[in-house]
């Protein structure tokens, strides 16, 4: 049997009805397989994953995948996972939101998620567009880009997540795209296996609505535009910022270490306890 | 509260300070890690409820607490607790509105936010309480119901009970009964998480226990999956109301004085009642035959308490301290039966016996 089959039949549910929502040449799927090739290689069981997401396209992931799967409201994925993990600490949280998601909606649980340094997988599928409502613009799309409520162009400048994210206090951040399949396995991978706050944003198109309205392409060729726009982030710190004007950087761009809520949560209860004089 | 909270089997409290039911927050960050629960202060009260549903779907009893523009917030994730069935307490400690209003005034206002400020049609469960004795034993029946029945409850208190100082006796030994979520005992690959059961309510098995399912707030089939199909979408909305009302007289709770022979009965809850009962003492003093419906389950609607005391009094009196919310209700049960009167304050005090008392006078006259 081919090894993505063997994965497929572990992974996907049985009794749920395909096909999947998303467009044909989606980036979706491309992180819904480096999802569970990394959960795979990590070796966790699926009874301990609970897979958190929000709503929009990415936000119909996990119920396609064989976990506690958990599909919240717009943009507070996060604050359910907070619950899930603090309720129950041996659980391994991963949140899968999308930019709208993530930074427009949910931006306040995200920094501050960030900041208290949960221990939460957050990814991110950045395409830059609201494509499951038709193609609005969102606080990625970049500046003088077309969207179906940006017709004249868009005059909003556009947030950068993974360095939102550095910001805040993640203690890890990692951006791949959907073109660099591998890395993006061993984005989440590591992401996965870091103790505390890690972020993955996933640079990914969408020529449905993004590239169709702004003529950008097929599918294959936005995926295209990734390979020869993205710079691993060694070689971008040798280069000069206007040759960085139109580029992603990709790789790791944090990975430190900082006390992880649980862990300080715990001693607060020993305190609480030695101070009750139990 | 807290007490009743802890005593019911709370160990995660999620929430935002907000004046006047930030004391909750403060004394159960002090008392939830001394028992080995989980308090934390999130960045708003959106973010509080979801904390708080993530943290019961991971098998742990949890609440929040907030007031009027907080609870107003909360109104998103309510609707996803009601749909995905996740049991939670919201405690609503009810000041003055609209907007900021009255932070530290008593109020009664949000009735009908309470019962309707989510959208969509859904069936929801509110307990009031104009004691301290009865904020204890109503956060326990607060946390009972919403385990047994799958559903968010919300304990809708005004700021006068909130900060009152009552003595109560709470012993150790006390029976108290808890009721905890029916868990599957099928094996994973037979459990349906949203069956259609007999009672309406399904067996909720807890993230990590082997049964694998997914929870969403859209509207879902039995698995648990999104469906677009007529025939799945309408039962499982009826399901979501049957499970309540069928269970109705189980969930009863209304408080009779002295209604028997009177002529006229004050329908109140909350700090009024205690104003209410008050009022009724002087005027059985004064040779009035005046009685007290205390409504201490304030949705579903005491329907059937309201019918009872209209088959012999001649007068009702409604006093709240909003411009008439449950008076609403009260006069849709009535339907001209009797004469269904309302005294109604917004002006961030109390309603005193005496006003009640007038009131009384005046309506009788």
């Amino acid at each position: 049997m081919a090894e993505v089959t063997k994965l497929i039949h572990k992974y996907l549910r049985h009794d749920k009805k395909f096909p999947h929502v998303w467009c044909p040449g989606c980036g979706v799927g491309i992180l819904l397989g480096a999802l569970i090739r990394a959960i795979d290689r990590v070796g966790y069981e699926k009874d301990e994953i609970v897979l958190v997401s929000g709503i929009g396209c990415s936000g119909r992931l996990p119920v396609y995948v064989d976990f506690n799967t958990l599909h919240t409201t717009h943009g507070r994925a996060l604050t359910f996972a907070t619950g899930v993990k603090l309720a129950t600490p041996s659980l391994k949280v991963i949140v899968i939101m999308g930019d709208g998601d993530a930074v427009a909606i949910g931006g306040n649980h995200f920094i501050h998620a960030a900041r208290r340094n949960i221990d939460v997988t957050s990814i991110i599928l950045n395409n830059n567009v609201y494509g499951m409502t038709g193609g609005q613009y969102s606080p990625t799309t970049p500046y003088g880009m077309r969207s179906t409520t940006t017709v004249y162009s868009n005059i909003e400048q556009s947030f950068k997540i993974s360095e939102l994210a550095v910001t805040a206090g993640a203690v890890f951040v990692g951006r791949g795209t959907v073109y660099h399949a591998k890395l993006l396995d061993s984005l989440i991978e590591k992401a996965v296996l870091k103790e505390g706050f890690s972020v993955v944003e996933v640079i990914a198109h969408c020529h449905t609505q993004y590239g169709r309205q702004n003529r950008l392409g097929t599918a294959v060729e936005m995926m295209e535009w990734q390979r020869d726009h993205a710079v691993n982030v060694e070689k971008a710190v040798t280069m000069k910022s206007d040759e960085l004007r139109d580029k992603i950087i990709i790789g790791v761009l944090v990975d430190k270490e900082l006390p992880v809520y649980q862990d300080e949560y715990e001693k607060i209860r020993e305190r609480s306890k030695a101070a009750a004089g139990r | 509260m807290v007490e009743g909270a802890l005593r019911a089997g709370c160990r995660f409290f999620a929430g935002y300070p907000i004046t006047p039911a930030t004391e909750i927050s403060e004394i159960l960050s002090v008392k939830l890690p001394q028992v080995d629960g989980t308090f934390i202060q999130m960045e708003d009260e959106i973010a509080s409820l979801g904390a708080v549903i993530g943290a019961s779907l991971a098998g742990v009893k949890s609440m929040t607490a907030t007031s009027g523009p907080g609870f107003s917030l909360m109104q998103e994730n309510l609707g996803f607790a009601i749909i995905a069935e996740v049991p939670c307490v919201i405690v609503n400690v009810m000041r003055g509105g609209p907007s900021t209003g009255l932070p530290t005034f008593p109020s009664q206002s949000d009735v009908m936010q309470a019962r309707w400020g989510t959208h969509g049609d859904h069936p929801i469960i509110v307990l009031s309480a104009s004691t301290v004795r009865e904020c204890y034993e109503m956060t326990i029946k607060s946390f009972n119901f919403s385990e047994k029945f799958r559903t968010p409850v919300i304990l809708l208190i005004d700021e006068v009970v909130a900060h009152m100082r009552e003595k109560m006796v709470l012993s150790d030994e006390e029976e108290i009964e808890i009721f905890n979520r029916v868990k599957p005992t099928v094996p994973p690959e037979w459990y349906i998480p949203f069956e259609d059961t007999p009672s309406g309510i399904p067996a909720m098995a807890n993230f990590g226990e082997g049964y694998r399912y997914h929870v969403t707030g859209l509207t879902h089939d039995i698995r648990g999956f999104p469906t677009s199909r007529p025939d799945e979408i309408g039962p499982f909305i009826a399901r979501l109301h049957r499970k309540i009302s069928q269970h109705f007289s189980e969930i009863q709770m209304a408080d009779f004085f002295q209604t028997e022979d009177a002529d006229t009965t004050i329908v109140a809850y909350g700090s009024v009642a205690r104003s209410a009962k008050r009022a009724v003492i002087e005027a059985r003093e004064q040779g009035l035959k005046v009685g007290l419906l205390k409504l201490v389950r304030i949705w579903p609607f005491e329907r059937s308490a309201v019918e009872k005391v209209l088959q012999n009094s001649k007068t009702l009196l409604v006093p709240e301290m909003n411009m008439g919310q449950i008076s609403r209700e009260v006069k849709r049960v009535n339907r001209g039966v009797t004469k269904v009167f309302t005294l109604n304050k917004v002006d961030g005090t109390i309603i005193t016996p005496e006003e009640i008392l007038n009131r009384i006078k005046e309506v009788v006259a």
